[in-house]
This record gives structure tokens, sequence and C-alpha cells, in this order.
């Protein structure tokens, strides 16, 4: 019941609507919970609703650390 | 993120764990509590990798459908089953929940009345708006991730005006849950992957009691392969130092204060109450109901419901016990026997984070093939 995926927005419609990029499919989204969202941010959305910022800072930092562990294994 | 599965960075972190665990008391006993994160290491195949690196990993409650005594599961199906000109909405899993009454799926909806699976309760919400003449009620389940946008609903449908909307609720908070769990002091737990989605919600704070009233470790964890070990790697680290905190090893989609605008709203239209899990009993302020304000959304109590808190379980279904990790899933003897995804016995085999279905689809499959 937790499972959320990333996503991409889209569009943005008032009030609180809008449309997110979900692997190639455009899914229609909410945006109550997340009224800083802007268009080109990535989000996590659960049951049609976007729930959390995705930060873009963190993911690479996450991806740096893999690499290099991939690197020196 | 397919880094995030890269082969020779697994390897890597089971290295750095199983070094870890070594320097530790075995079994090393970590709980993941929630059910995504279970499929993610049967998926994966990560829990036979992290057996033999020395961590035995343990499912915990995070399964709404599952936890949901089946007092309110038969309550909906009265529900679509007396009730005439009623639309009820739910997660496709829960139609299946068998009962002693049957399942959702299988119930002869009253005249004029149907089952409609939805994938959000947005879309609840949409059909109540377009057919003004019938009732549509929502039958959601759910832990925090789920809650606000429940929260959410209900305030466009008060806003709209929509009398014919309401939610037959079944909402469920993970950290008193966890406190009941180590309070009843059955099982052994040495350490915690917390939900990552609950937290991108609730944040850090609410689980900080189990570092400093338990003196237990725990990190909240994504649900790629990377993200679980990396988490996993947290904990063990915790257990050696002897420093347990709350670690985030989600940062990309959990902020340490979680989502407060998502918090503010469940909290305008739900409040606390001592609510009944199935396998772990009545536990204080676990579960949320309805502010008075937002009463007349009650589908509980606009239908003047009966809402048993226990009963209703198919003789020898041991979900419950399943639940609060007192048994694994094959040491039920219904388990690959009689209870099978095509016709399973309780819920734990129904919902796709129910322990039982997880381990029959991914692990060891029939009973003695381990």
């Amino acid at each position: 019941m937790c499972l959320a995926v990333p996503a991409k927005i889209t569009r943005l419609e008032k009030p609180n609507l809008g449309l997110v990029d979900y692997a190639g499919t455009e899914v229609r989204t909410n945006f109550s919970l997340l009224p800083q969202a802007r268009v080109g941010d990535w989000v996590i959305v659960h049951a049609g609703f976007a729930i959390s910022l995705m930060d873009k800072k963190e993911a690479r930092k996450t991806l740096r650390l893999f690499r290099e562990m991939a690197k020196a294994a | 993120m397919k880094e995030l599965r890269n082969q020779k960075a697994v390897a890597g972190l089971l290295r750095d764990i199983s070094g870890l665990a070594r320097a530790l008391p075995s079994p090393v006993r970590v709980m993941e509590v929630c059910g995504t994160h279970t499929m993610s290491l049967f998926k994966h195949g990560l829990t036979p990798l992290l057996a033999g690196a020395g961590v035995e990993m343990i499912s915990g409650p995070g399964c709404p459908v599952c936890i949901t005594p089946n007092g309110v599961h038969e309550a909906a199906l009265a529900l679509l089953t007396q009730r005439e000109g009623l639309t009820l909405a739910t997660f496709g899993d829960m139609t299946r929940v068998p009962t002693s009454k049957g399942a959702l799926q299988a119930g002869v909806p009253a005249r004029n009345s149907r089952l409609r699976i939805v994938y959000s309760p947005g879309e609840a919400l949409e059909e109540a708006r377009r057919s003004p003449e019938r009732e549509t009620v929502f039958f959601g389940a759910g832990f925090e991730t789920t809650i606000p946008a429940i929260a959410v609903t209900v305030q466009e449908a008060e806003e709209a005006g929509l009398s014919n909307f309401s939610v037959l609720r079944a909402l469920w908070l993970i950290p008193p849950a966890l406190r009941a769990l180590l309070q009843s002091g059955n099982i052994a737990i040495a350490g915690f992957l917390y939900p990552g989605h609950v937290s991108a919600i609730i944040g850090l704070r609410p689980y900080a009691f189990i570092a400093e009233e338990y003196g237990i470790p725990g990190a909240v964890a994504g649900f790629e392969p990377g993200d679980i070990l990396l988490a996993v790697r947290s904990v063990l680290a915790q257990l050696a130092e002897g420093k347990p905190r709350v670690a985030l090893e989600y940062s990309r989609a959990v902020r340490p204060d979680g989502n407060p605008v998502a918090r503010k709203l469940m909290d305008e239209v739900f409040e606390p109450y001592d609510a009944t899990w199935r396998g772990l009993g009545t536990i204080p302020g676990s579960g949320l109901k309805f502010r008075k304000k937002y009463l007349a959304f009650d589908a509980g109590r606009k239908f003047r419901l009966r809402i048993p808190e226990s009963g209703g379980d198919l003789p020898g279904c041991r979900c419950g016990e399943v639940l609060r990790a007192a048994i694994r899933p094959d040491g039920c003897r219904l388990f690959a026997s009689k209870c099978t995804p095509e016709s399973p016995l309780g819920p734990c085999m129904v919902s796709y984070e129910g322990a039982c279905l997880i381990h029959y689809k991914y692990g060891r499959g029939k009973k003695g093939d381990a």
C-alpha cells in the first residue's frame, strides 16, 4: 500500500492538480500535499498524490557513493 | 537509479555488513517494518544474501490490508450487499481479503450497488461528484503515507458540499505499533529498517524513542537493493559503535522533518484513538478517527455499521502471528498447502505487501523447498 514511484512534473494546473511523467506515461496527480512543487521537479507519487519532493543533490550524493563502491570492488 | 542495483556495489555492501555482523552476537535480527521492503528484499534475493552475511531479516506489521481486522472487512461487505444505490470504492487488494462471510469481490451487491477498484481516493471523490444520486463510500486502509491523501479528499468533499461521499476508515499509525511490539518483549530485535514513504510524511522524530528508550538502532530505507543494504549497514555500524540513533539512508526522498503540510492536513481531519490491529491487539493512539467537524464523512456512523474489533477470521489462519513476527509464514500449517495466492485464507496471502504472499512468490515457494 505504501508503494510509491518517482515521477517528473510536466504540468501544473489550479487548484493543486497536474500531470507527472511516470516512465513515459502522463498521470494525473494531486499536489495538495506539496504546494511548493514546480514543473520539472521530481516527486514521489503515492495513490494519486505527490507526497515528497526528490532532492537532486541528495540523489547525486547517493549515486556517487554507489559509483565509487562499484569501482572499488 | 540503476547504480543502486550494481552488482559490485551490492557485493561490497554485503562484505561490509558481513564484517560488521561477525563482531556482533548472532543472529543479528533486523526487522523491516514495511511490506514494500519485504517485497524488495525477496524480489532481489537479498534476504538469503543477508542471512549468509549474518543478518536475519524479519518482517514487521507494515501491511495495512493485513492489519485491518476482519470485522472492518465484513462491515464493508455488509454495506455492499445490503445498501442499495451505493458504490464501494477501494484498493484492489482489499476486495480479495477472505472473511467468514466471504471476500468483497465475491459479494453480491445490493440492487443498483457496485464495487469499484480505484488506485486513488481522488477517484472515489470524482465518482461521488459525477453521481450525486448515489452514495459513494471509499473503503480506505492505509498508514501515514496514504492518510494525508484521504484527508485532502475529505476536505475537498466538505468544501464542495458533497453529502453523498464518505470513508470507511482503516487508518493506522506506525510508531505506536512499534512501541507495542517492543513493549510486548516477545521478540528480540537488534535494529529496524524504517519505512521510506511513511517517513516521507512523519520524518525521523517519531522513531526517536526507539533509540532513546530501548537503545535500538534504526535507519530509514529506500526501496532499491542498494538503499536497503545501505540502511542495514548503518544499523550494524550503530550496533558496533553502541550509539543507537535514527539514521536517514533515503535522503533523496525523505526530509528529516517529513512533510509538515501533509501532517497538518491529516491533523485537521483526523484524531488518534486506541485502535485494534489484527494480531497486535488494542494499541494506544494507533488509529485515526474523524474529528467532530468531519464526522458526517464517517461511513461507519453514516450507515450505522457494526464493526467488531475481532473475529471473522478463517479457522487456522495465523496472519496475526505473522504480523507480530511471532512466526514466519512457513510456520503456519496452511501456508502453501491449503492457503495459496489463488485461494488465500487470510490477508497476509492476499496483499502484495503481505508476508505470506511474498514468501510464497519469491521465497521458498512450497513448504520444504528451503
